[in-house]
This record gives C-alpha cells, structure tokens and sequence, in this order.
C-alpha cells in the first residue's frame, strides 16, 4: 500500500528534531561557519534528542529500531538547520550505525553502548581519501591480511573530530573489496593530520588521518572473519546526505521565497515576475520529487529490497543535483545580496557543493 | 506511515495491461500513427469489455461500495495510463469511458448528473466523453473564453466555437457520447461567468467541423466543435443549483477536475518516458554497453551519466505521480503536488525522449522504431492540460499564496 505520511511516532521525533533546527543549529549556523567551530552544548543539544539513540535496540544500549526512513526524516530537518551542524550531530552514526547492520554479536555488544549510553561523543568514520577520481568501491587505503589480523596503510581525508576522537571506523581495501575495520584512536600508526581546509561546512572540522603499517587483530574487521557486504553501509550513506542536502534545499528554497516577496523592483516585489516566480516553483517541484525519491530509497533500505542500493544511488545523484540547483538558484534569487555574507544563501551554496562528496559523512 | 510496496490489486492490474500494451498496443502502434484517422476499435472494443468485466478505468471505482481498507481508485487510475502510454500514448487516449469529459463530471456534478450522464460508459459498447475548453483565440487563458450560455426557459442555448477537443469526433459522431463544454452565462464577469454544460451527441447546433493532423498521439482524434444555436436541458449545467449564482465555483470546478486530471496526465507522460528509456537501454545491452551502478562522476562513462540522470528522473517524477494521487484518494488537497507532478512529467518525459533519440542516432531518428514517435508523442504533455509554464504559474502561485492577479 502506498503512504507518504510519516508515523505519529516519527512525526513526533520530527518535530523535536525541527524544533531544535529552528532554535539553535540555525542562529548558530553562520558564526560557526565564521569562526570554524560549533559550540560543543549545541552538538551535545542535538545529541540528546536521541535519533541514533532511538534506531538502536535496547540490548546495545539504545531505546529503538533502525529505520533508514526515520532516519532521513530526522535528517532532511538537520540539514534544514545547518548542514556543518547536523553533521557533527549525526557524526557517531556513521560509527555506530555500519557496527548496528554489519556487526557481529560481539562487536555490537561491546561497542555500540559507550557510543549510544553516553553524552556525544567523537565516533566517526574514515571512507573519503583525498583523490581525484576516489571511489568508494575501489579504495586507496590497503589492508593485508596476516597472521591473526590485518595491516592496513593509506590515507584518509574529511574525517571529523579526528583531532578527539574516540575510535574510527576505518574503510579499506582489502583484496579488492572495500572493508570496514574498527580502529581505536590510540593505535599505534595512526596519525592525525591537518585540518582540512574546506569550502563549506566550515564549522565542522574535519581532518586528515595516515594509517602507516596499522596492526590490527581479526576482531577488528567489521563483521569478523567473514567481513561485510559494503553495499548496505554506502547506500545507507547515501540516504542521508541525500536527506540533508534536500533539507538545506528547503531551507534556500524558503528564503530565497520569502526574500522574493518582500524585495521590490519594477513597482512589484520580484516574486510576481514570471523569471523568479518559475525558479522558485521549479526549485519546490524538484525538491519535492527528490524528496519522495529518497523517502523511497530508505524505505527499500529498511525492507531488504533488492534493489535498495541501486535506488539510493539514484537518488544520492538527484539530491547532489538538486541540492546544487536549488542553492545555486537562492543566491541567484537574491542577486547581489545573495553573495554578501549578511545573508546565509552563499553558505548553503557553499555547503551545497559538498553534498556530492560527503556522502560518508553521514548516515542513515 | 511511509510506504511504497505496491498493493496486490495494484499488481494484478499492472500485470494484465502489461499485457494489453504490449500485445494489442505495441503491434499496431505504427501503423495508427501512419494512418492518422483510422480508429483502432480491436483496442477499443477489448479495453471496454476488460473494464467492464473488472470496473478498471472507471473514475471512481470506490464509490458508493463498502470499501475495506484505503482507497485507491486514483492509484489505480494512474497505473493504469502509464502502463497504456507505455503501449502507445496515441491509442492509449482512444480509452473508452470518458476521459476527460467523466472527469469534469465526476468532479464538478451533481449526484443525480453523475448518475445521469456516467451511466452509459458501463454499457454494451464503448462510449466516448470529451472537454471543450480552447477556443481559437484563448488557451491557457481560459478566463477569455468567448462561448456563451443564455438562459431560454427550461434550456441553455450555446453559441461559440471550441478547438483542440481531444476524441472530440469519437464522443460525438462515432459513438452516443457527450462534450463538457465551457462557456459564459455573463460576459462581463470573467471567471465568475464561467460553466460547463453536458452537450449529448446528436444535439442539434452542435457540429464537429475540423479533424487536426498532428505531430504526434495520431491515434488520437482532436477536432474543432461549433455550437450554434445549440440547446441542452437546464439541467444539463455542471454543479449544484447554487452553481447558477454569480460566484467563481463553476471555474473553480474547471480547476478541480484539472486537480484530478494533471496527476494522471503526467502518469500518462512518464509511460512514454518509461517506453523510450527502457528502449535504450535494451539497445545498449545488445550492444554490450553495461551501466554501472554506483561509480562517482568521475568514472562514469557519458552513457551512464545519461542513463542515471534519467532513470532518477524518471522515478522520482513517477513518485511524485503518485503522492498527487494518492492525496486524491485520501481525500486531501493536492493542488500543489498535481502542478508539481505535471511539471516534472512533462519536463521528464520531453528531456528523456530527446536524449533516447539523441543517443540511438541513426536508429532513433529511422520510423524502423518507435523512438521518434515517443519524441513525437511525447511533446504533447508538455502542452495540454495545461502547458508547462501555466503548471509553473499554478505552483508558484501556491506557493507564494498569490492570486492570478498578482502572479500572471
């Protein structure tokens, strides 16, 4: 049966998660983006509201069921409030979650309760290397198997909070196949390295991290000896920058409206100009559409569809697109105002081009 | 709740006008575009005994029964015009049971008047319904429309003439069918003087005067309609008495029945969309040419890039499809999302044919395969029921919260 209304249950988290968006990740947004940094009670704020918390079952320590579709609700209102800001409150997901749907037992048991019982904290991943041509399923970074474990070299990039983090989850190749391993933060070999200098999401920082001759045990690789299928973890990446990037998307698209209407030129404020009436009516069809499409990813996702994966690919390429449209036309929208810095519209454009490649950076 | 698994009853039906589209639509899709008037009755005949058999296709199959669960007449409605235009969008417009004619009724009538005038599609033979709204010098401008409707007694005499009325020859000389007309009771009144009128086949005044050769849907018939001097009973105007007052409701019952039409339209649009995508992509597995899911830009070879960006399109178009109809079946407001989806098809279904044909080359520009036909086929939706700019000014308008006359 087709139902595109969330649940009361979800609509309830929604609504915590867009309260929290409107009253502090926005009024926070742009002196983080200026200064490089988010206050750590407004992460901890955000934290609190307990979407990862909510999708892990009790016996790991959380209080729910992993649902991509949540999820992307939960996201797409992050995304709205500040992409930079709800990265940094999802970042323990693209720990936690990848242990949650690949894990072993034991690797759940042990390692998702200091992620989920406690105040925020920096879990996160290392997928994103810094490449041109980098690509998910072909990976820079090695991993060898040898007796009792795994050594893994390479370099990573993009990896938030590596500066304090706790423990990383580290993506390699390994004969081939991208696999995922379980690195705490003082291992021998790993090195932090500078912070990336980005051009949006400037508030979150994030950093490069060099594995050199990196000895692991066995345990360490995601899913024991028999590792995982990767494809679940990326398209569950997928949904969720999706859902973020159509999130900020709003939020440019809604601004640039609301300045259309008050801003006059001709006698009429601009919005009744069929020039800037049209961008803004194709700016709420596309994200109303790549909305639906990624609603339909999670969806898949969460009911084992065969061709889930392929889907959020779809819609990973149509929200990267749109996220780049719509951010692109508020600016354009606003005109000269648009590229002044009084104005958030240039830093969601600036954010925007990222959502093609911070797909790892979130998860859902 | 979200959910996308598609209801069982939904699956039947899809897998049984699989088959009609593929099997009585797809073999003689050529020869009813080379042949502009010839009617397909084989198809015709056989689709209106399959709807009567099953009640597919009517407009309001929930109505008036004890339903179990959620309704999904509209769900079904649009499955179904994708998977005929899939078929053929030309044959697939020669669907008896009354188009758009039944739309305007179901939307804007009375109870009496839908049971009056929607009756006939349920008998022996197939009957056909049409909507004259165009005239020579206004389309999208329906406000302007010039026909008019005096009072005389117990009847309205209609005077005017209408273009581009979709099966308009098959509502009213091929079979015992009926026009919705649109015309004025007040001149002066814009809008507010607007109301639709039932005109049966065979009313006196009321001739079919030009048959339309065109550039695609030839399968199709559109034609001009004069009304002169043409009477039809009282109550033969759409709508509850209060209708008659001198208020913009009978337009806005225009504006209803394009709530529940452009949905489906746009379903229509993305059929012809799946035709061709599907089409080249079967080409290129014969090729040899294999799409990789999951590559980042970088690696994707210009075919891959093409095919993702519309397989995306395509989808996302179609959901969007079907939240407009499924608000229609909840019951709720989809004026909004029946813009929306309209523009999205027709933007979809314009860009995906262009790109088909234009990466078939030789193949796609030859009559040996149906692309250009598709791409002939396929500008249509971009233009009736509302042109792609009006859907435009439509959502934006909504959601802006302005009025025609601050946003036209």
């Amino acid at each position: 049966m087709y139902a595109f209304e969330p649940t009361e249950e979800q609509r309830m988290l929604v609504d915590a998660v867009k309260r929290y968006a409107v009253n502090d990740l926005r009024p926070a947004a742009r002196e983080a983006d200026e200064t490089g940094e988010l206050p750590q009670d407004l992460i901890e704020k955000g934290w609190e509201l307990g979407v990862l918390q909510a999708s892990i079952p009790e016996d790991y320590g959380g209080f729910g069921e992993h649902s991509a579709v949540t999820g992307v609700l939960a996201a797409e209102e992050l995304g709205w409030g500040d992409l930079a800001g709800g990265l940094a409150v999802m970042a323990p997901s693209t720990y936690a979650l990848p242990i949650l749907l690949a894990g072993t037992d034991e690797q759940k048991s042990e390692l998702l309760p200091p992620v989920i019982e406690a105040e925020w904290k920096p879990y996160v991943a290392a997928l994103i290397e810094p490449s041109f041509d980098f690509y998910v399923g072909e990976l820079g970074t090695t991993a060898v198997s040898k007796k009792g474990g795994y050594v893994l070299n390479g370099t990573k990039a993009y990896v938030p909070y590596a500066d304090k983090a706790q423990a990383f989850l580290v993506y390699a190749n390994l004969d081939g196949k991208t696999q995922a391993f379980i690195i705490p933060a003082d291992t021998k070999g790993l090195t932090v390295g500078e912070r990336d200098l980005l051009m949006g999401i400037r508030g979150l920082p994030t950093f490069k991290l060099t594995l050199e001759d990196v000895n692991l045990p066995a345990e360490a690789r995601l899913g024991g000896d028999e590792g995982h299928e990767s494809e679940l973890i990326i398209a569950s990446s997928y949904v969720a920058i999706s859902a973020l990037g159509i999130g900020m998307s709003r939020a440019a698209y809604e601004y640039a409206m609301e300045y259309a209407k008050e801003r006059e030129a001709f006698d009429v404020p601009i919005a009744q100009k069929q020039s800037i009436a049209f961008m803004l009516a194709e700016m709420a069809t596309d994200i109303e559409s790549v909305r639906l499409l990624v609603w339909e990813a999670a969806w898949k996702l969460d009911n084992g569809k065969e061709d889930a994966f392929k889907t959020a690919y779809l819609a990973f390429n149509a929200a990267s697109d749109t996220t780049m449209m719509v951010t692109d036309r508020a600016v354009q929208v606003l005109g000269g105002h648009g590229y002044i810095r009084e104005h958030p519209v240039e830093m969601w454009m600036r954010n925007g081009g990222g959502i093609p490649t911070l797909s790892s950076l979130a998860m859902a | 709740m979200i959910d996308f698994e598609m209801p069982n009853s939904i699956r039947k039906l899809v897998t049984m006008l699989d088959t009609v589209a593929e099997n009585m639509m797809r073999p003689v899709s050529r020869h009813f575009d080379e042949n502009e008037h010839e009617i397909p009755w084989d198809y015709i005949n056989f689709m209106h005994q399959a709807m009567r058999a099953t009640g597919a296709g009517s407009l309001a199959p929930d109505e008036g029964k004890k339903r179990e669960g959620p309704r999904t007449g509209y769900q079904k409605l649009a499955f179904m015009l994708e998977v005929l235009s899939w078929g053929d969008a030309g044959i697939y417009l020669d669907t008896p049971g009354g188009g758009l004619g039944a739309a305007a009724v179901e939307a804007a009538g009375t109870d009496e008047q839908k049971a009056k005038f929607l009756e006939r599609f349920t008998g022996e033979t197939p009957i056909f319904a049409a909507m004259a709204m165009t005239e020579p010098h206004c389309g999208s401008d329906t406000a302007k429309i010039r026909a008019t409707a005096v009072r005389d007694g117990d009847e309205w005499v209609l005077n005017g003439e209408k273009i581009f009325v979709t099966a308009g020859h098959k509502s009213l000389i091929d079979t015992e069918g009926f026009v919705v007309v649109w015309a004025t009771i007040d001149p002066s009144a814009g809008r507010a003087g607007m109301r639709s009128f039932v005109v049966e086949a065979g009313t006196p005044g009321c001739t079919v005067t030009k048959l339309e050769e065109k550039l695609g849907i030839r399968a199709s018939d559109t034609v001009s309609v004069v009304l002169q001097d043409c009477r039809v009973p009282f109550e033969n105007l759409l709508g509850s008495p209060e209708v008659q007052k001198k208020t913009t409701k009978g337009f806005k019952g225009a504006m209803a029945t394009f709530d529940a039409t452009r949905p489906l339209i746009a379903a229509s649009a993305l059929g012809v969309a799946r035709a061709a995508l599907e089409t080249l992509k079967e080409k290129l597995e014969e090729q040899g040419v294999e799409i990789r899911y999951g590559l980042p830009r970088s690696r994707m070879t210009n075919i891959e890039r093409e095919i993702v960006d519309m397989e995306a399109m395509l989808r996302s178009g179609w959901l969007l499809v079907l939240k407009a109809v499924w608000l229609l079946d909840e019951r709720k407001s989809n004026t909004l999302e029946s813009s929306m989806s309209k523009v999205r098809a027709g933007d979809v279904v314009t860009k995906v044919t262009q790109r088909a044909l234009q990466l078939l080359g030789p193949l796609g520009f030859s009559r040996d395969m149906l692309i250009e036909k598709w791409f002939r086929d396929a500008k249509i939706n971009d233009i009736f029921e509302g042109t792609g700019q009006i859907n435009r000014m439509v959502v934006a308008r909504r959601i802006l919260g302005y009025t025609r006359r601050e946003l036209s």
